[in-house]
């Protein structure tokens, strides 16, 4: 899948999602598709950069799609929702990174093979059984997030298995492919996407449905995102690695978060939409019970109601308001707006009265979902995207009455209002109606967009393995056995077990993390190998005190390997060097190729201290004398700071502690 | 009507299915196939020595891989090639072979809307996929059309004839004999447009030769074709097709024209010149443009006529066809250096014209004089255009331009070299008389040479110069 193509918006963080849920009970269960960047220079099809990003274009091109039939003459669900939009999908063009390929009016390159061999690496990081010929495949996508209106995308691996939790996390496949457009913009009937990142090599990652609860979720994709950042060659960084989330309860049906860019999103948004789930069952049961159970029992009727909109007090349905926020927003006709009027368009439910203020996710309800659908199919977006009669504004309730009293609406039925140009709108309330369809059957597949406070809104209809076809463009890739051994030879541990290695020498487990998780680890072991260095205090050294430098603003990235080795070596013949590690390390990222003892010198650090305990006696005795009390621990504590800072990398700080401690005592 | 042939599985239409169980298998693979008494379209549960287990179809192999691996298509759509050594066990669990038909929905007829012929002559307008396969099965009839491009039905009230399943560069005289031939048969028969489907590779060559061999028609007769394969959902062929049926149902102008993208964004078509017009680019959607010229419409939901030197539509007049056609004929691309024995060797090969794609106002190196004045006493008439594409032949302006006059060489002024090739082999279909030759190649029939050049008929925008940037990153590409 295409991970989602922009951060979602901020919305309200709401404390936390406070009803508990039995997981167990309801059934739940989650696998994770992980999206991962690989770090090439090219792109996977075509010779551009990867991972040259900008924010401007020189180049603009329109575009729309069109679904292609599927095997049983009829569209496939997404292709004929994403159809029904209409949009109109641009492209921004720059030449930087983006040829006549990412436009799709050049075929396809031969597949980027450093790309296939780094697929390849992941695959085996992760236990997969690499199979032998690789078929590059379409996956369509009509949204537009791909110029060609499908994804290139090919299985390397299948079969694999990670350690989890004392059990085992089965890896189903992992596939290479290509990356899709970033979003700018989604206003009504216009989509506009920027290239940069189109085409760039990621592998996805699918687990088996084998999770459970949702820390198990959040702790599962920490666990594939060390795997893969173990081998050091893939992206790191914003936006580099996306997980879609796959959840169901029993009687539920699969539904996909898609695009979580964090972790700690998951257990949120895996909770809710467990509840979302519970609750969209409960919801069919109380259709059922009220004879609303197939199709053809879903009537909706709808009533033009714009005039008595007109003289009512609700401001969003009238026109003034309607035309201030169309030029407001600079919408244009067919474009940013649709076609037709402004039309005010009450839909009726029969027999739906209360379905709409039914919870679904929570703090949410099932108008919620409704909205959702509207917005993304019918492209109306303007806020609050549509009213209903069971959260209608307290102060125009007799503008409700009217209007339900037009559309025959009585006790027994539901009533929705949407607003727009005529055309969206009756796209919207047909929409409405398919929506109460799927409500009777519980909980429909969909592709459901994450926010932070861990709700989710409608983004798609889930597509079938049926939007899948060969790409004839491009031939299969054979991979050999022997490319499989060499690749195997060169693999570096794997994470769990360089985790446990370093546990059992005393490491801390986030400082164990972090490394492998930044690539940090691979440099710790070479220089305990090289240096002789020990793995506690090295591990440390990396995963903490550089890691803090680093924060603090020093480009440590720069230092090459070897002079990390001089450091440690130095480390080694002269232990006090080791206190003044911050100065030295701030230097050598100035300077990279200045060597260590170099910086060492000119930082006057080789100079042994001559008669320094007769210089910290001294000091200590003046210091008393500075000081207007005779406290002792504050003289002690000044004395320090002012006899330390010169003796820092030359006397081990324990000596020089010491020394102060006499000194001070000897002035008492 | 693009003409992309596919490399992966090539299943095949139903007109050529064999019933090979092992479709496209060989050596190897067929043999290890055969030993787990497996089949094409099998549905199987495949298993390997690492015990990894594969769920999907067998599907056929294209007969230019190796015998070393069978492909499945899994159950999530992805295919997969596994190595036949590597297989240790192969479960039939069910058996779906592709069925390869497009749902036909009626066209239907709208008294108000004109009449338009499509014409196939290969490839495909548009088409429906097999997710299985990935072959794509081209939808021809009206019905099936209908089904594809449901716009049409708006446009006009469609007819189709498939003439021939060919490849455009597969096109030659006998296929451009039989396609004027069904154009004056539907025109005659009160089509208010042609519209011509046909691979975009040679399609200005068949536009060409049809403005010679059509003559007087009283409709429009329009070639279309894709340049991205009609089973992408970004694909030009559908838009083309629309746009094609709307120049040829309720156009103007009476002439052969190519409709195909105006920009490479999804906007409009451009009516060219049938004479005029080439291929500049591979791949790309705005392929097609016309050459020494500006084109002669633009059409989107509306025809904008970009000028009015055309031949108007009037159902009055009588078309007339002359297929006449040799193809004893052929251009010689000039390259410095070219070695006089070339031309002695298309002498003798019995070649009786030949079309020198000149360098520069339309000149050739000293060495090969004695070859031309071998060629033109040995009967064969040499024209002479210009590889730069734009400009004139104007042999009068240097000596070697002059000497070439001498030798019987004639300039075609600014006729592009595919369109002298076709003049010329269509003419030599009915005359060897060498100045009855030379007279008709530069008697103009349909503007293959032009008088004048407006200056807006050569542009070609050299980009990274700062107005140019200025116009692509203001307007749709
Ligand atoms: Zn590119």
């Amino acid at each position: 899948m295409t991970p989602s193509a922009s951060a979602p918006a901020a919305r309200p963080r709401v404390s936390s999602f406070p009803e508990p849920l039995d997981y167990a009970a309801v059934g739940l269960i989650s696998g994770l598709e992980v999206h991962q960047q690989l770090l090439t220079e090219q792109k996977l099809f075509c010779r551009c950069p990867a991972g040259r990003f900008t924010k401007t274009h020189d180049g603009t091109v329109l575009r729309h799609m069109r679904p292609t039939l599927s095997e049983l003459g009829v569209y496939d669900g997404t292709a004929l929702m994403e159809f029904r939009t209409r949009k109109h999908i641009i492209y921004l063009l720059n030449r930087e990174n983006t040829c006549t390929y990412e436009m799709d009016d050049t075929p396809p390159f031969p597949v980027n093979q450093t790309a296939v061999d780094t697929a390849i690496e992941q695959c085996l990081m992760l236990g997969c059984d690499i199979v032998d010929e690789v078929h590059i495949a379409r996956k369509q996508y009509l949204d537009g997030s791909i110029p060609t209106g499908f994804q290139r995308t090919a299985i390397v691996g299948v079969n694999g298995v990670l350690p989890f939790r004392g059990r085992s996390l089965s890896i189903v496949q992992v596939s290479v492919e290509e990356d899709s457009c970033r979003e700018v913009t989604d206003r009504g009937h216009l989509i506009v996407w920027r290239t940069d990142r189109l085409g760039m090599p990621l592998i996805e990652t699918v687990t088996g449905p084998d999770l459970r609860t949702p820390d198990e979720v959040e702790e599962a994709i920490l666990l594939v995102g060390r795997v893969c950042r173990s081998t050091g060659h893939v992206r790191v960084g914003m936006g580099a690695s996306r997980q879609d989330v796959n959840v169901s309860v029993r009687g539920g049906r699969r539904v996909e978060i898609k695009g979580v860019p964090k972790a700690g999103w998951a257990p949120a948004l895996v909770h809710g939409e467990g509840w979302r789930q519970v609750n969209l069952l409960r919801l069919r049961d109380e259709l059922h019970r009220r004879g609303l159970a197939t199709p053809e029992s879903i009537r909706v009727e709808t009533t033009d109601v714009t005039e008595i909109a007109q003289r009512g007090n609700v401001p969003v349905l009238r026109r003034e308001e309607w035309e201030r926020w169309v030029q407001d927003g600079k919408r244009r006709r067919t474009w940013e707006l649709g076609e037709g009027p402004l039309t005010v368009l009450a839909v009726r439910v029969r027999g739906a009265a209360g379905t709409l203020a039914w919870p679904t996710q929570p703090q949410r309800t099932f108008a919620d979902e409704l909205k959702g659908r509207v917005r993304v199919i019918a492209g109306l977006d303007q806020q609050p995207i549509l009213l209903h009669g069971e959260a209608w504004p307290g102060d125009a309730m007799p503008l409700l009455a009217e209007i339900r009293a037009a559309a025959h609406c009585d006790d027994a039925d539901a009533l929705v209002v949407v607003w727009g140009p005529e055309r969206d709108c009756r796209t919207a309330a047909d929409d409405i109606r398919m929506r109460y369809v799927a409500a009777t059957d519980g909980v429909p597949n969909e592709t459901r967009q994450p926010f932070e406070d861990g709700s989710t809104d409608f983004e798609r209809i889930l597509p079938g393995a049926d939007r899948m076809y060969p790409d004839t463009d491009s031939p299969p890739t054979r991979v050999t056995r022997e490319r499989v051994e060499r690749l195997t030879a060169s693999l570096p541990e794997r994470p769990w077990l360089r985790e446990a290695r370093y546990a059992a020498a005393g490491v801390a487990t986030s400082t164990a993390h972090y490394l492998v998780r930044r690539g940090g680890a691979a440099l710790v072991d070479r220089i305990v190998e090289e240096c002789g260095a020990d793995v506690k205090f090295t591990a440390f050294f990396f995963g903490e005190r550089v890691k803090g430098l680093r924060r603090s603003g020093v480009k440590t990235g720069a230092i090459p390997f070897e002079r990390w080795a001089e450091l440690f070596r130095a480390f080694e013949t002269r232990p006090p060097l080791r206190d003044a590690w911050a100065v030295i390390v701030s230097r050598m990222a100035v300077t990279p190729t200045e060597p260590v003892a170099d910086i060492v010198a000119a930082l006057g650090l080789d100079t042994p201290a001559v008669a320094w305990r007769e210089h910290v006696a001294a000091r200590v005795q003046s210091a008393a004398g500075e000081t207007y009390d005779a406290d002792p621990g504050r003289v002690l504590r000044y004395a320090s700071g002012r006899v330390t800072d010169p003796l820092r990398g030359r006397v081990p700080a324990v000596e020089v502690v010491e020394a102060v401690r006499a000194a001070a005592g000897a002035v008492r | 009507m693009s003409d992309s042939k596919p490399q992966t599985p090539v299943p095949a239409t139903p007109a050529v299915e064999t019933k090979d169980p092992l479709r496209g298998y060989r050596g190897r693979a067929r043999a290890t196939l055969e030993r787990f008494g497996a089949r094409v379209w099998g549905d199987v549960k495949a298993t390997n020595d690492a015990g990894s287990v594969f769920e999907g179809v067998i599907l056929p192999r294209s007969e230019t891989f190796d015998d070393e691996h069978i492909v499945l298509k899994l159950k999530t759509g992805y295919n997969v090639g596994i190595h036949y050594e590597r297989l240790r066990a192969i479960e039939e669990v069910g058996y779906r072979e592709a069925v390869y038909k497009i749902p036909e929905q009626a066209f239907p007829s709208r008294p108000h809307l004109p009449s338009v012929t499509l014409l196939g002559t290969g490839g495909t307008i548009a088409s429906r996929l097999d997710y299985r396969t990935g072959a794509v099965i081209p939808a021809f009839t009206p019905g099936e059309l209908y089904g594809a491009v449901p716009e049409l039905a708006d446009v006009a009230n469609l007819t189709t004839k498939k003439l021939f399943g060919v490849f455009s560069e597969n096109m030659a005289r006998e296929q451009y004999v039989v396609l004027a031939q069904s154009i004056k048969d539907e025109i005659e028969a009160g089509a208010a447009g042609i519209v011509i489907g046909h691979g975009t590779d040679t399609m200005s060559h068949t536009a060409a030769i049809l403005s010679f061999m059509v003559q007087d028609s009283p409709v429009p007769i329009v070639v279309v074709g894709s340049q991205r394969s009609s089973d992408r959902p970004s694909s030009d062929a559908a838009l083309n097709l629309i746009h094609a049926v709307r120049a040829a149902g309720t156009g103007d102008i009476a002439e052969v024209q190519i409709c195909m993208f105006g920009p490479t964004s999804d906007r409009y078509a451009l009516l060219h010149r049938g004479t005029r017009c080439r291929k500049m680019h591979s791949s790309y959607r705005s392929t097609f443009r016309t050459v020494g010229d500006v084109p002669m419409a633009m059409v989107g939901d509306e025809i904008t006529y970009l000028h009015n030197d055309y031949r108007r539509r009037d159902p009055s007049r009588r078309i007339r066809l002359d297929t006449s056609y040799d193809d004893r004929t052929t251009i010689l691309y000039y390259y410095p250096g070219m070695k006089p024995d070339l031309v002695d060797a298309l002498v003798e090969k019995g070649y009786r014209g030949i079309v020198i794609a000149g360098t520069g106002l339309g000149h050739v190196n000293k060495p090969l004089y004695p070859a031309l004045k071998r060629a033109h006493a040995a009967g064969v008439h040499i024209v002479m255009c210009v590889q730069t594409l734009w400009g004139f032949a104007q042999m009068y302006v240097y000596d070697t331009g002059r000497d070439l006059l001498d030798l019987g060489v004639v300039p075609l002024d600014n006729m592009l070299p595919e369109t002298a090739l076709m003049k010329l082999s269509w003419v030599l279909g009915s005359t060897d008389d060498h100045d009855e030759v030379l007279r008709r190649m530069r008697d103009v029939v349909n503007h293959e040479m032009l008088e004048r050049e407006p200056h807006n008929g050569y542009l070609i925008l050299q980009g990274g110069l700062p107005e140019t940037d200025e116009f692509t990153s203001s307007h749709w590409k």
